[in-house]
């Protein structure tokens, strides 16, 4: 039953590069944004504290493909042509700060308070405190569910197929049309999620635990 | 069973020759015990000397390699089986940790069992609870979580959850380890109170002045035997083995 | 920028955004409360099932978690019904939910019932509960508890993914902002409204785990402590 081709197939598995392309851009852009995001959250000034909680919100209550729509059309309001791969890196920053700004805070504030009195003591300034002291720390305990999150990353810049990009969800669309095989081509193109996905997911476990045996 | 018979000497729980291994380690090594009904029993040792172990294995926690445990003439028997289903009727059991149920207020605690194995109506079980804590001294406390109370008050809701399913036999395994002297204190009356009232009991402790006081037997255990036993009175007084002679002596 | 923004379309097509809404939130109610069933039995599965129910258990997270819902929802939609099994997409979407719910679900309630010290299932075993009534009374209500805002997170970002089964055509919010969009050509407008709804279904979804939660932890609710 299942008429699915090798052709197919590479077509599929070429189609994840840019699974992968988009996957990279939106964990850096995200990085990017993210870690401002991340600081203001802790910051004294309740004005940084507010614009970046609002911010927070306002992403982690809007579904992504929402966000997607908006960067999409927002870039046509705004003059630019509408091309999917920058509405698609455009969202998924936007996306990804807003998560990853809310995980770092958390790893920001589990470094013990009495590291920040510490260093407050030998006369280190705000940016030599985060550069030399809590953001090391901070660091290594923010790598498992940093990893865990290049997970949801992965999985929903799939969303971009839905603006015309065309990376693995799309392509396993395009496929279908060719084919009418849906149940074939989509486990398949679900299998090629997996294999991005699972080693990650492993990783993010591995390492938690390794964290949690270093502590206790 | 002729009510002659069963009054005079009856034992409530037989344990023979018992052997209980974790792994290649031998915890029991061959345990016999008689406890007759209204005795109160004593199991003294070390850490580790397999008194613990000898009390979850009555109380079913624990399922022995060699030998056999009866309570109320009936044995132990296999979790889910009907044998198991009577030895909860018969034994209580009250805990070193009091394991009582964060989630639940005292009354609830206590009613919990009394509604969802005896079948009991709530107003039923609630005029049990009232008794049960009236008995121990916390009436006040009916409303209460346990994350409210203190460890000693914990303890004592603990025995009157197991008090209200009115047990043949309570075991109670270290109960007393995790308190204070003061909150020591007051668990110890309320044991020593259900002693008195003829409740079978056995008392896994760490207590030796309870165990002078209120004991009717002790048993001393050391390397997963029954290494000395007898009359309270008279063990304490002829120490007969080397091993419970230094025990006694490095208790007091 | 010279670009005007014109909601006018609203007078007219409010009706249509609330429908929308109405559907979004009956699919998702059901799928939270059904997944929630499904993770809890598998977790349960996970913790205290035999060698066989547990890898069955944790293989359907693990394909769950690491694969797109939107790549479930079409193998849902379009896969089941080319293998003959026609539903409709409100049905599928309710399905492809449920089981990415369930499967989430089943880890933050597995870290739960781990959390349940096994002298608890030894007081209640003592107490002559059968291992059903110690599951209900003992076990479940105070792991749900520990997890508690892991579920109601989780409840809120499938709230929001529902907005993917707009892609098999269910006639949910996203769906209906596309069509608006489509017959009036106020695409950013439309899809600011839309956003303007989520977020406010995302507060009501919070302030509903909340009350619930209320209703549930009634030691919380007395005494306001953690477990």
């Amino acid at each position: 039953m299942i008429q699915l081709s090798f052709n197919h197939l590479i077509y599929l598995v070429e189609a994840a590069r840019w699974t992968i392309l988009l996957s990279v851009i939106a964990f850096v852009g995200g990085a990017i944004v993210g870690l401002p995001i991340a600081l203001m959250r802790v910051s004294k000034s309740a004005a940084l504290r507010g614009i970046a909680w609002g911010y927070i919100q306002l992403i982690q209550g809007t579904p992504l493909l929402i966000v997607l729509f908006l960067s999409y059309f927002g870039l046509g309001i705004l003059g630019y042509k509408l091309d999917p791969l920058v509405a698609a890196g455009l969202s998924f920053t936007f996306y990804a700060a807003a998560f990853l700004g809310e995980i770092w805070r958390g790893c920001i504030e589990a470094v013990p308070k009495t590291q920040w009195e510490a260093s407050d003591c030998l006369g280190l300034n705000l940016f030599q405190q985060y550069a030399y002291v809590i953001l090391p720390q901070a660091l290594r305990i923010a790598i498992p569910p940093t990893v865990g999150f290049m997970v949801q990353i992965v999985k929903n810049t799939s969303l971009a197929s839905v603006i015309g990009f065309v990376e693995l969800a799309r392509a396993g669309q395009i496929v279908n049309n060719s084919t009418f095989e849906p149940f074939a081509i989509f486990t398949a193109v679900a299998a090629i999620y997996f294999v991005l996905c699972y080693p990650l997911s492993v990783a993010a476990r591995t390492l938690e635990r390794r964290a949690h045996a270093g502590r206790s | 069973m002729p009510a002659a018979l069963e009054q005079a000497n009856e034992s409530v729980v037989s344990v023979k020759d018992v052997i209980k291994e974790f792994g290649p380690l031998r915890v029991l090594d061959g345990v016999g015990l008689e406890v007759e009904r209204g005795q109160t029993v004593a199991i003294v040792g070390r850490s580790g000397s397999g008194k613990s172990t000898l009390l979850r294995c009555i109380a079913g926690l624990e399922t022995v390699q060699g030998g056999s445990i009866t309570v109320c003439g009936h044995p132990v028997g296999r979790p889910g089986s009907a044998a198991r289903a009577q030895l909860r009727r018969d034994v209580g059991m009250v805990f070193q940790s009091y394991n009582l149920f964060p989630h639940l207020n005292v009354e609830r605690n206590i009613t919990l069992a009394l509604t969802l194995v005896k079948k009991e109506s709530k107003g039923e079980a609630k005029r049990r609870a009232a008794e049960v804590l009236a008995m121990v001294g916390l009436t006040d406390k009916i409303a209460s979580y346990p994350e409210q109370l203190s460890g000693g008050q914990q303890q004592r809701v603990a025995i009157a959850r197991s008090l209200a399913l009115q047990p043949q036999v309570m075991l109670f395994d270290e109960v007393t380890s995790a308190l204070d002297p003061e909150l020591t204190a007051e668990v110890l009356g309320v044991m020593e109170n259900l002693a008195h009232q003829g409740m079978t009991m056995i008392s896994v402790t760490h207590e030796m002045g309870f165990a002078r006081r209120v004991a009717d037997v002790v048993v001393f255990m050391h390397q997963g035997k029954v290494w000395e036993t007898g009359p309270t009175a008279e063990v304490f007084a002829n120490p007969r083995t080397a091993e419970f002679k230094q025990f006694v002596g490095s208790e007091l | 920028m010279s670009y005007k923004f014109d909601f006018e379309f609203l007078a007219e097509r409010w009706p249509d955004f609330v429908a929308g809404a109405w559907l979004t939130i009956q699919l998702t109610v059901l799928s939270i409360a059904l997944g929630f069933l499904v993770g809890t039995l598998c977790a349960l599965a996970r913790v205290y099932g035999g060698p066989v129910l547990r890898r069955l258990a944790g293989g359907y997270v693990e394909i769950i978690r690491n694969t797109p819902l939107l790549i479930q929802i079409f193998i849902v939609y379009f896969g089941l019904s080319s293998l003959g099994l026609k539903l409709s997409a409100e049905v599928s979407a309710v399905l492809a939910l449920t089981i990415n719910m369930g499967a989430y679900t089943t880890e933050i309630m597995r870290a739960g019932i781990e959390s349940i010290q096994r002298t608890q299932l030894e007081a209640a075993d003592c107490l002559g509960l059968t291992r059903l009534q110690t599951i209900l009374h003992v076990v479940l209500l105070p792991a749900m508890e520990r997890v508690y805002p892991s579920l109601g997170s989780q409840g809120v970002l499938l709230m929001l993914a529902s907005s993917i089964t707009s892609q098999i055509s269910a006639e949910e919010l996203t769906a209906t902002a596309n069509l608006v969009q489509s017959d009036t050509y106020r695409s950013f407008e439309v899809y600011v409204i839309v956003a303007v709804v989520y977020l406010a279904l995302s507060a009501l979804y919070r302030l509903g785990f909340w009350a619930i939660g209320l209703i549930l932890f009634e030691r919380r609710r007395r005494l306001g402590t953690p477990l």
